[in-house]
């Protein structure tokens, strides 16, 4: 096309949206039959560059539709609303191991949209752009607050949403890697929950935290005059799992209104510390495979599960609503083996009632809010070694996981939490 | 732990907190999206309510100027226990109907305010907040004392993400630009406000977040001390959006003297029965000399004209039919189109803006309270309308016309 040719129009709706929403992204006014490549471009925080593209024919309307129209080449093929989001991937000639997580919720990522002429599958940088159009990102909504804990001994971030309240909240626990991670509970906050990122474990060294710690943060959580004290549950991811399965089933303290576990199991030393955990994955290090790339493969180290009670969770005491989230592809932990021993114990325990499990082939140990990139390996620090711990997952199939798990968690949260659709089932 | 709605007060009579909301499952309230541009629609949506509940919904912004704003709709929730803006109706309040946005383009003083306000973003680099409430029953004042069943926060933004704003003070120029994000080349704007003066750029900032180069030009300083005429120069423009104006002015004269003719018209102001004024007759009858109005029949691009018909403000119903015969006679007609909108007032601003209908106003340093004109509910159609309108004559005419006349390049 010509410089003197009218420029496609490019729209991206919302412009300024939350990482949960969905985009619709548009191009008009281009010739019919035209060959475009959508790209999208992100600078993150740590100063790495991630992209994706998109290859797409115009209609006899010159349109090009993403939510409704295929893409032929690229990051992702088929029809995928979102591909330009989750489908980013480190820019060539990037570190190695990246992993994208966004550290400060109170300002947005930037996308940077562009659409060019023809199939272009590299060099961006150097072309020129028929359009582009700047996307805002969001973790904190309009009026959610966001207020550092640290008392009663407990180290966290508190997101509340709007309003007085009083709201129903979630104690939100990340797993090995340690440290703060507020994200998630920022969206949760978003969508009408007290949440409360809870820091309980260090890169460096051993945990030293017990059941006192996780029993303190919850009941934080209940005596918060801007929380509904009998609505609270527990959120975990990997280790959070863990932690989340032990208290369900043995704290005489705290009674979660339900659980969300994702990614996890519940093997561990009963009536151990989480400090436990960490020696009897110790103990099993020789069970570590590597792939083709030299990347950690840790998925047996918990396995075969055990058939002594003594060694996990006997998850037949838990009186509350379970959603257990697993990928099948999870090369970290053994989620998927966890989950069918957990559903056979909670049969024979009478609590089936009580147990859902969503299983997605394809999807890896890392399942987050959605439109996130996928990361099938990344750097890994624990106990101040360093490793590339291979998650598992395909993009595809791993980011329709995510976005599928979500809405369903959403939906789960809202019927214990909230009272929403009782009469239907989840 | 008692739930704060529990202890509500009272209001007239009825008690206001209900004994089937005093557990916790409190109502959930969403507004998507939660960050919008102002001429976006957002979808309010409210579930977990009992079926066939009474709510009012509730909008309250604080303005730069600290002034409250408020807005309010009665609701009955479905059988599912669910209010949607953009399905259920209001049955009253500051709007009526299936009106998704009419907690914004009816939002007015909250009672006890000063007078003659108008609601006019002057930062544009940051958001109009917006704070959408749910109140039980349906209650049209003192939302101040009672406690909200749910409540959220929404942003409305002139600018767009990537818009640069960029201040412009070279060769006698005072203005504002403001730049889409991207590689262009772009069409440009210029953007003029009217009477009031001084630097008004929220306009120029939201036609930036459509992919214009667009310049708010000051060429009235709101003191109105400066008496200088404004060169027109050099002046091709590929087209022309006219909102509430007219082709009444002396051609031999300053521009600006068009305030000196006002006052040498002053008798016929007049005064409406709250003592606002009322400028309308002042161009009336329309003069016939040539030198009293521009000579539309040389106008060599496309036209769009917006009037609102009861703009008490302006005669610009009987500009516009004056325009289109001076056209017509001169066989350039087809450039002209006109849209002119029944219940509209003078101030045809930006979709979902509150509609003015009287405001302050400095005239040659005196205070007086201006009547626009329009009633609210069709001004904000005209509003919507007619931006909608205005963006794809822009689209049209400066980015697809078939006239090869290149575009600028930054």
């Amino acid at each position: 096309m010509s410089r003197r040719q009218p420029s496609p129009l490019l729209s991206v709706q919302p412009c300024r949206g939350l990482w949960d929403e969905k985009l619709c992204i548009t191009v008009q006014k281009l010739p019919p039959g035209q060959e475009v490549t959508l790209h999208s471009l992100l600078h993150s925080e740590d100063g790495d560059f991630w992209e994706a593209f998109g290859h797409y024919v115009s209609d006899a309307t010159g349109a090009v539709r993403v939510a409704e129209d295929a893409s032929v080449g690229g990051s992702y093929t088929g029809v995928e609303p979102m591909g330009l989001l989750w489908g980013l991937s480190p820019a060539a000639g990037s570190r190695p191991g990246l992993r994208l997580r966004k550290k400060d919720v109170c300002s947005p990522s930037t996308i940077h949209i562009s659409v060019y002429e023809g199939h272009v599958v590299q060099g961006f940088k150097e072309r020129k752009a028929l359009a582009l159009v700047d996307a805002e990102r969001w973790y904190l909504a309009p009026g959610v607050q966001r207020i550092e804990v640290n008392e009663h001994g407990i180290t966290g971030t508190l997101f509340l949403p709007a309003g007085f309240g009083p709201f129903p909240a979630i104690l939100d626990l990340w797993g090995g890697g340690g440290g703060l991670v507020e994200y998630r509970s920022a969206l949760l906050a978003a969508h009408g929950y007290a949440a409360l990122a809870l820091q309980y474990l260090s890169q460096k060294e051993m945990p030293s935290v017990g059941n006192e710690y996780f029993e303190a943060a919850f009941t934080f959580l209940q005596n918060h005059p801007r929380v509904c004290g009998n609505k609270v549950a527990l959120f975990g991811l990997s280790f959070g799992t863990s932690v989340s399965l032990g208290l369900a089933a043995y704290s005489t303290v705290i009674q979660p209104r339900c659980l969300v576990c994702v990614s996890g199991s519940h093997v561990q030393p009963v009536g151990g510390s989480l400090a436990d955990i960490f020696i009897q994955f110790g103990k099993n290090a020789h069970k570590t495979r590597y792939d083709d790339q030299q990347r950690v493969i840790w998925r047996d180290l918990l396995l075969p599960i055990p058939t002594d009670p003594s060694q996990k969770v006997d998850v037949g005491r838990i009186r509350c609503p379970v959603l257990f989230i697993v990928g099948e592809d999870d090369q970290n932990w053994p989620a998927s083996e966890s989950a069918e021993d957990m559903e056979r114990m909670m049969e024979e325990a009478g609590k089936s009632h009580l147990f859902t499990k969503l299983s997605y082939p394809g999807a890896g140990h890392l399942i987050e809010p959605p439109y996130g990139p996928h990361v099938r390996a990344s750097n890994f620090i624990t106990l101040g070694t360093k490793a590339m711990l291979l998650w598992g997952g395909q993009a595809q199939p791993h980011s329709h996981a995510q976005e599928d798990s979500w809405q369903k968690t959403l939906a789960f949260l809202e019927r214990h939490l909230y009272g929403v659709g009782v009469t239907a089932g989840l | 732990m008692v739930p704060h709605f529990g202890e509500a007060k009272s209001h007239g009579g009825a008690l206001l907190a209900s004994p089937m909301l005093g557990t916790c499952a409190c109502p959930l309230l969403e507004v998507r999206p939660s960050r919008g541009l102002v001429d976006e629609k957002f979808q309010i949506a409210v579930e977990n309510l009992p079926p066939a509940h009474k709510v009012t919904l509730h909008s309250l912004h604080q303005s730069e100027d600290g002034d409250f704003w408020e807005a309010f709709g009665f609701y009955v929730s479905d059988a599912d226990g669910r209010v949607t803006a953009d399905r259920h109706e209001s049955l009253g309040g500051t709007y009526e109907g299936v009106e998704p946005m009419g907690l914004l383009w009816s939002l007015r003083p909250v009672p006890g305010s000063r007078t003659g306000l108008r609601l006019r973003k002057k930062h544009v680099a940051s958001p109009m907040v917006v704070c959408i409430s749910m109140y039980e029953g349906h209650v049209s004042q003192r939302f101040g004392e009672l406690v909200a069943l749910a409540c959220a926060v929404t942003e409305r933004w002139y600018m767009g993400p990537g818009v640069r704003r960029v201040d412009v003070r070279e060769g006698g120029v005072t203005g504002t630009l403001f730049l889409p994000q991207g590689p262009g080349p772009f069409a440009g704007v210029l953007d003029m406000w009217g009477g009031g003066g001084g630097l008004v750029e929220y306009r120029a900032a939201l036609l930036a977040s459509h992919g214009f180069v667009t310049m708010a030009l000051e060429y009235l300083p709101a003191d109105e001390s400066r008496t200088a005429d404004i060169e027109f120069g050099y002046f091709d423009p590929r087209c022309c959006v006219c909102i509430s104006g007219s082709h009444v002015h002396p051609i031999n004269k300053p521009i600006l003297s068009v305030f000196e003719e006002i006052k040498e018209n002053f008798q016929k102001t007049r005064f409406d029965e709250n003592n606002y004024l009322i400028w309308r007759d002042v161009i009336l009858p329309l003069p016939s000399e040539p030198s009293m109005k521009v000579d539309v029949g040389r106008i060599r691009c496309p036209l769009l004209v917006i009037v609102g018909q009861d703009d008490q403000n302006w005669a610009t119903v009987e500009s516009a039919e004056d325009m289109q015969k001076m056209m017509e006679e001169a066989g350039n007609s087809h450039l002209l189109t006109i849209l002119s909108y029944p219940g509209a007032g003078h101030l045809i601003e930006p979709p979902y803006s509150p509609h003015i209908r009287a405001s302050n106003f400095v005239l040659r340093g005196d205070k007086v309270i201006m009547l626009w004109g329009g009633q609210t509910k069709p001004h904000a159609d005209a509003q919507e309308d007619s931006w909608k309108k205005i963006l794809e004559f822009l689209q049209l005419h400066l980015y697809h016309s078939q006239d090869p006349a290149p575009l600028a390049r930054l």
